[in-house]
This record gives C-alpha cells, structure tokens and sequence, in this order.
C-alpha cells in the first residue's frame, strides 16, 4: 500500500485523521453500551460527539480548505455540546439526591 | 517530516486513552484520560491549522466540560472505590457491536476515500475574518446561528440551576 510507503514522507494521509476520529467514536460507542454509571455513559457521549466534531474540521480541511462551513459547525457543535453536558450532569446531580446511586439500573420507578 | 512525527503521538495518545478511559475501572481515572484525549483533539486541530478551534477546545472541553465532570464525580461517588461493572454478556455484546460498526465503517473509508487529496496551505483565519464571518448576515456568515447559539446557552443556563437547585 502506498500508505507504508510514504509513512515518513509526505504528508499525513486523510484516511489516517479519520481512522482517529474512527477510534474515537467506537471507544465511544463501547462505553455507552457497557457501563452501568451515568456519568460513565456522559463521558462516551463526550467521546462519541468530539470524534464527529473531529470529522467536520477534518473534511473541511482536506477536501474544501478555502471554504470555512466545516470550521464554524464544529465551533457551534462545541458550544451546543457544552450546553448538553451542563443540563445532564444536573439531571444526574438531581437523581443522586433522590436516589443515593447514579446506576442505570436504579432508575426504574415512574412518579406515581 | 516533523509534522507526521508529532501526529502519530498525538494519534496514539488519542487512541490509548480513548480505549482506556471506556474501560477502566474507576471513574475519576477515566475523567482524567478524557482530559487526555481532549487535549490531544485540540493539538490535531493545530496540526490541521485551526488555531481557533484549538483555543476554543481547550478552554470550552478540557477547562470547562472536564471541570463539571469532576464536580459531578466527587458530589455522587466516593473517590477511588471501584465501579461494579456490567455483566460479562453485556460487555460482549458492546464489544462485538463496536467492533462490527468499527469494520463496516473502517471498510467505507478505506475503499472510498480518494488517495490523491492533498493537503494544500491554508490561509490563516484571521480576527478579523471570524468577526466578519460570524457576525454577518450575507451568504456564507453566521449571525443567525450565533443568536441562537446564544439563546440556546441562557435556556441550558436557567434549566441547570432550576434543576440541581436546593430543595
């Protein structure tokens, strides 16, 4: 493959910034499936959402690099992800005063 | 040359830490090598020539998300007492699924990505072009999503502290 030959030389290939991202979102994806605590599940959405953002700038760079509409979704996807962990980790704040447990599993009573 | 040298650390301290923070045992370890991989994000979007988005991950993920990551952390767990983990068909099966996504996906890639793409110079982003860009109302400028960002932080601001408010 023309990948080995030039690993030193040249310049980094994009399939190399993807596979990153790639890493990324299925470490994510492995956490959400298989961790019991909340914030456990929090953090692989973190993983999940930073490899997508990732992709953005990266497709922006190699295949559009005088366009800029890849650069500024990932700069709003940052804030709106900040805003999403913010209201999340109050929801889980609220659970554990009510429930002394952030499990999955503990959450299984609907309000009478 | 000194440009594939620092992406390959950068590429595997991105890819070590990311698979040890979904599989360690102990939550605060894990927050902590999320803090890892985030700082590696930020130093590949240097490398790409984003020094923007470098400065704004930095500051919004690994200074403000991570900072709330451990607030929550030390308010719901004892630090340092292990997570009981999951049984051992659940993490099977996630580890099948992610391996399967991560071989379909890896497949799409590497089968359709044209090799020829090539990494031109990148005129730098300049303040005054992001002000411009962000602040206008013409075709390709983000006023409108700016504003909404905006409104969109006050409601997320109102609905967390309505939440997590002292009863």
């Amino acid at each position: 493959m023309d990948i080995l030959n030039n690993i030193f030389s040249g310049q980094v290939p994009i399939e190399a910034y993807l596979g990153i991202s790639l890493i990324m979102f299925f470490a994510g994806i492995y956490g959400f499936l298989s961790r019991k605590s909340l914030l456990m599940i929090l953090i692989s959405i973190e993983l999940m959402l930073n490899a997508a953002e990732m992709n953005f700038a990266i497709f922006n760079r190699y295949l559009y690099p005088e366009h800029f509409e890849g650069f500024f979704f990932t700069l709003f996807a940052i804030a709106i992800s900040a805003c999403e962990t913010a209201v999340a980790i109050a929801i889980i704040i609220n659970i554990y005063r009510n429930l002394t447990s952030v499990e999955v599993g503990s959450i299984d009573e609907m309000k009478e | 040359m000194a440009q594939q040298i620092i992406f390959y650390i950068l590429a595997a301290i991105i890819a070590i830490f990311s698979i040890m923070a979904v599989s360690s045992k102990r939550i605060i370890r894990s927050a902590t090598y999320l803090l890892f991989v985030l700082l590696g994000t930020a130093g590949l979007y240097l490398l790409l020539g984003y020094t923007y988005l470098f400065a704004v991950q930095i500051a919004v993920y690994a200074g403000g998300i991570m900072v709330l990551f451990i607030f929550a952390i030390l308010l719901t767990n004892k630090p340092g007492e292990r997570v009981r983990s999951e049984l051992r068909i659940r993490r099977y099966v996630a580890g099948i699924t992610a391996a399967v996504g991560f071989a379909f996906c890896a497949h799409i890639i590497y089968h359709n990505v044209n090799k020829v793409s090539q990494l031109v110079t990148l005129n730098e982003i300049t303040p005054q072009f992001l002000g411009h860009t962000m602040m206008g109302t013409e075709k390709y400028q983000y006023l409108l999503p700016f504003e909404t960002i905006s409104v969109l932080l006050l409601t997320c601001i109102v609905g967390a502290i309505m939440i997590a408010r002292k009863r």
